[in-house]
């Protein structure tokens, strides 16, 4: 365990020599293209940590949220907590936990799932909160259950806001992932640190990062478009 | 396991090793130096915090006016909303490794790059709170004769404590995060038990990041009590025209209401 955290970049042995761009830490096209492949696991890396945190946090984030919804009393309390959990710098939370659940993405994905809390929750939460009485009332006029209710008018007049708070989650997730290296799970910010002062490898590690916190957001952006037809139909 | 402290015939828990740590020096793990112990943990909580906060004012004296004047404007809605969503799509590692490998390492280096991971939530969480100020609390100033500048200062300003306050909550607990980092840049902050565990060892790395986890929740509590002591009487007591949880947490209710672009 004590050696898993060692400075990659002090355990890195340059593989660059000769060449004088790469021998003095440039931006060099020619060795990007030569050496792309070794960004293609730590990106499958990062993509799985991000997909498997937003998809169990927002799993358990829309559970808590419709017991908040029929029990009003314990959406306070809970929010406030997850306000407190994203607080916690999430290197520090990625080194506390090592010692429960060892080195691994397991680590790592129990932290980033307490950071899609705070927003997934808020959102469901408030989501369902604000549809309007009248809507609620016609509904139940129409002679809905509650249960109806809920899954019919009440969600699915949630889902922009629902999604809304999806999207920042999956960017923060893809953010924040790049420290999962800490809890020793690898991703694009592994490979940032393991050559920190070479600009190829910062700009490509850093780029795909970005990228992919760019893809999520429109995936999710498209995903609302399509969810909520209704939107589009006053809009025209 | 290779760790050493697991082969003991009584494995501590690395707790309340790391609780050790923080109070009585030790022998570093390469041998030769002390490292640990009060003193030295408390010149590294103030450089942690002097970095920081040197950021974070910067940050302010940068965003707070212009958040303020595009607000009352109402003007650059695209540029002070999208700041915040560029910013959390940047990750924090990135920003600082962007710098030090363009830039070199040096305190100036990392304050600059903290700088700028601070401006955005302040920007949008500024821009947000003056255009959701009621236009009639406006309107009713500038008939009582009211400079422009006046209005900013004596009702924008104070009816929008709560948001810009949420937003400087969020630049203090990304910039206290990622000053961790500073390290790296050879900046020596509560990061420097982490990133040289080798020298520090198991214990000094969760020593610091208790102590780091710690700084962050008392700042985060610290700024929420200010943001009380400074919001308008009249808005305290104004709080029912909405949900509760929105209420209570200011800036989990701005985050949410902002909308990504």
């Amino acid at each position: 365990m004590s050696s898993a955290l060692l400075p990659l970049a002090q355990l890195e042995i340059r593989r660059r020599r000769g060449g004088t761009c790469e021998s003095e830490d440039g931006f060099c096209p020619d060795w990007i293209v030569d050496n792309l492949e070794r960004y293609v696991s730590p990106l499958l890396e990062h993509i799985v940590l991000t997909v498997v945190s937003v998809g169990i946090g927002f799993a358990i984030a829309f559970a808590l949220a419709l017991l908040a919804h029929r029990r009003e009393w314990i959406s306070a309390p809970l929010s406030a907590l997850t306000s407190v959990l994203f607080t916690i710098p999430s290197i520090a939370a990625f080194l506390l936990l090592v010692p429960f659940t060892g080195l691994g993405p397991l680590t790592a994905i129990i932290a980033l799932v307490g950071y899609t809390q705070v927003f997934l929750f808020r959102n469901i939460v408030n989501g369902l909160s604000n549809v309007a009485e009248e809507t609620k009332d016609a509904a139940r006029g129409m002679g809905l259950t509650e249960r109806q209710l809920l899954w019919r008018v009440e969600l699915p007049l949630a889902v922009p806001e629902i999604l809304a708070g999806l999207r920042i989650a999956s960017v923060t997730t893809v953010n924040l992932a790049t420290l999962a290296f800490f809890a020793g799970a690898g991703g694009l910010g592994a490979q940032i640190y393991t050559d920190i002062t070479f600009r190829s490898n910062v700009v490509v590690a850093g780029g795909l990062a970005i990228l992919l916190a760019a893809i999520f957001d429109l995936l999710i952006l498209g995903g609302q478009r399509l969810a909520t037809p209704w939107r589009r139909a006053a809009a025209a | 396991m290779t760790d050493p402290a697991a082969s003991a015939p009584f494995a501590a828990n690395p707790f309340v090793e790391a609780i050790e740590f923080l109070i009585t020096p030790r022998e570093s793990v390469t041998g030769g130096v002390q490292v640990g112990g009060l003193d030295e943990m408390l010149t590294l909580t103030v450089n942690h915090l002097l970095l920081s906060s040197a950021a974070i004012a910067i940050a302010c004296v940068v965003a707070l006016p212009l958040g303020l004047w595009l607000g009352h404007v109402g003007k650059g809605e695209f540029l002070a909303i999208s700041a915040s969503n560029v910013g959390r799509a940047v990750p924090t590692l990135a920003l600082i490794a962007f710098f030090i490998a363009f830039l070199g390492i040096g305190f100036v280096n990392v304050l600059v790059a903290l700088t700028l991971l601070a401006i955005p939530p302040l920007l949008t969480n500024t821009y947000v709170g003056v255009r959701g100020v009621d236009r009639d609390a406006v309107d009713a100033a500038r008939g009582m004769g009211m400079s422009e500048p006046q209005i900013v200062r004596r009702v924008e300003l104070p009816l929008s404590v709560r948001s810009v306050f949420g937003g400087l909550q969020l630049s203090a607990i990304s910039v206290v995060a990622t000053a961790i980092l500073g390290p790296l840049a050879s900046v020596e902050t509560l990061g420097t038990p982490i990133v040289s565990v080798n020298v520090y060892g198991q214990p000094g790395l969760l020593g610091a990041s208790i102590l780091v986890a710690g700084l962050a929740i008392l700042i985060y509590a610290l700024l929420a009590v200010a943001q009380r002591a400074l919001t308008p009487q009249g808005l305290k007591a104004g709080r029912s025209d909405a949900p509760g949880i929105l209420r209570r947490i200011p800036f989990l209710q701005r985050q949410g209401s902002a909308q990504p672009t």
